[in-house]
């Protein structure tokens, strides 16, 4: 039997390679077979959820709700120190310096990250802007944001700040950002599915030695994680509370 | 809940006994020093279902003017302003024991006596069924929302 290995296709493509990495790794660990499947964006990966083709993800803070609540995932481990963050920008050469200089009908170039798009319409409530003032540009990628900003197709973006962080200089310089958000507990998680919850303790202790071993070490060096701290089912549900918490106001 | 010591406050303050939702009563004392919300800053509690607080992130260390010591174990009403209307806190309390998200605008009291405009949404957290606690989030509100919710509040109040 083979499983599916899912990574929230939110990481810079550099990581790639380390993500591949890790599932070689982690096959060894756990002595099975495990594919590691590529999702092209969001919406992608949230239809190969419902469809039940993913057995062990690294899931953002929105999915993980879906996967604990509706799905049946069990929680494993959280990297150290690394908490998701959004930030929102605007073009550098434009006319907006803070929050409230946006008009309640504002265009925002987002992507289909929804906690990142929760917390980002958050930060513009300063500016009375709501999900039903405000035009959107959906994107596939945090780089398609940039570009839309950069292009004069949107007055403002949201991006996780860990995204903004690792953009080129190049596009960077092109860029200003306006406000980011710090809440400094929601994360990513390593999720594994109830068809593989025997694995669960053997997964949990694999990972948090993970970095005292010399190939550890480096996969995580290379993955930007120092260390993957354990990660328990109340932990995943007070941050499912917080994601619901931050939804807009309907 | 303690009364509001001396030895915190900054400027000049009021004093006032301010009458609780369970019937007890504390002293507050209130100064008219605003602290500015920080652009981004979002403040996060989490209560068991008798509104004492579990859980708060750095934020909430940061804007209230409490260590995390003396926020964890003790009630939300900590942070409760005189200038904040019963009526308000009694919706607050009224939608969550449905099962609903609450939405408003609340002024908050700091450990030194100043104050603090936020907007807040709570949530039930519901566990197997049962409401376990509840869920808060308070962040930079928009300045026209809260001059009306000065009136309001001010009416109310009267």
């Amino acid at each position: 039997m083979t499983y599916n290995l899912a990574v929230s296709p939110d990481f810079k493509p550099d990581l790639l390679s380390g993500w591949f990495i890790f599932n070689t790794w982690l096959q060894h660990q756990l002595d099975t077979g495990i594919h590691f499947e590529i999702h092209q964006g969001f919406d992608e990966q949230l239809e190969a959820i419902d469809a039940d083709k993913v057995d062990i993800i690294y899931a953002n803070p929105y999915d993980i709700s879906r996967l604990v609540r509706d799905k049946g995932f069990i929680p494993v481990a959280k990297p150290h120190a690394k908490p998701d963050e959004a930030i929102v920008v605007t073009a550098a050469e434009g006319g907006i310096n803070v929050i409230p200089d946006l008009d309640v009908s504002a265009t925002i170039a987002k992507t289909h990250a929804r906690d990142v798009d929760n917390i980002g319409m958050i930060l513009l409530e300063p500016a009375d802007i709501t999900p039903q003032s405000a035009q959107t540009l959906e994107c596939d990628t945090y780089i398609c944001v940039a570009k839309a900003l950069i292009n004069g197709k949107a007055d403002v973006g949201f991006m996780l700040t860990e995204a903004f962080n690792e953009l080129s200089p190049l596009v960077a310089k092109q860029l200003k950002p306006l406000v980011s958000s710090q809440i400094q507990l929601i994360h990513h998680a390593i999720l594994l599915g109830p068809q593989l919850a025997e694995h669960h303790d053997a997964l949990a202790a694999f990972l948090t030695d993970m970095h005292n071993t010399e190939k550890g070490k480096k996969i995580l060096d290379d993955l930007g994680i120092s260390h993957w701290e354990p990660m328990d089912k109340e932990e995943a549900e007070f941050m499912i509370d917080l994601m619901d918490t931050l939804a807009p106001k309907e | 809940m303690q009364d509001m010591q001396i030895d915190d406050i900054v400027g000049d303050y009021e004093e006032i006994n301010q009458s609780l939702s369970d019937g007890s009563s504390r002293k507050v004392l209130v100064t008219q020093q605003e602290t500015d919300f920080p652009a981004g800053c979002l403040v996060v509690s989490q209560t068991d279902i008798n509104g004492t607080i579990t859980a708060a992130n750095e934020s909430f260390v940061t804007m209230s003017g409490y260590s995390l010591d003396e926020i964890i174990g003790s009630p939300h009403a900590l942070l409760r302003h005189p200038d904040m209307p019963a009526a308000a806190f009694a919706d607050l309390w009224q939608t969550l024991q449905a099962g609903n998200k609450w939405y408003g605008y609340v002024k908050n009291l700091r450990k030194d006596g100043g104050f603090y405009w936020v907007y807040a949404t709570a949530i039930p957290n519901i566990r197997e069924g049962v409401v376990q606690g509840y869920t808060s989030v308070r962040r930079e509100p928009s300045k026209t929302k809260i001059e009306e919710c000065k009136k309001l509040y001010r009416e109310m109040l009267n």
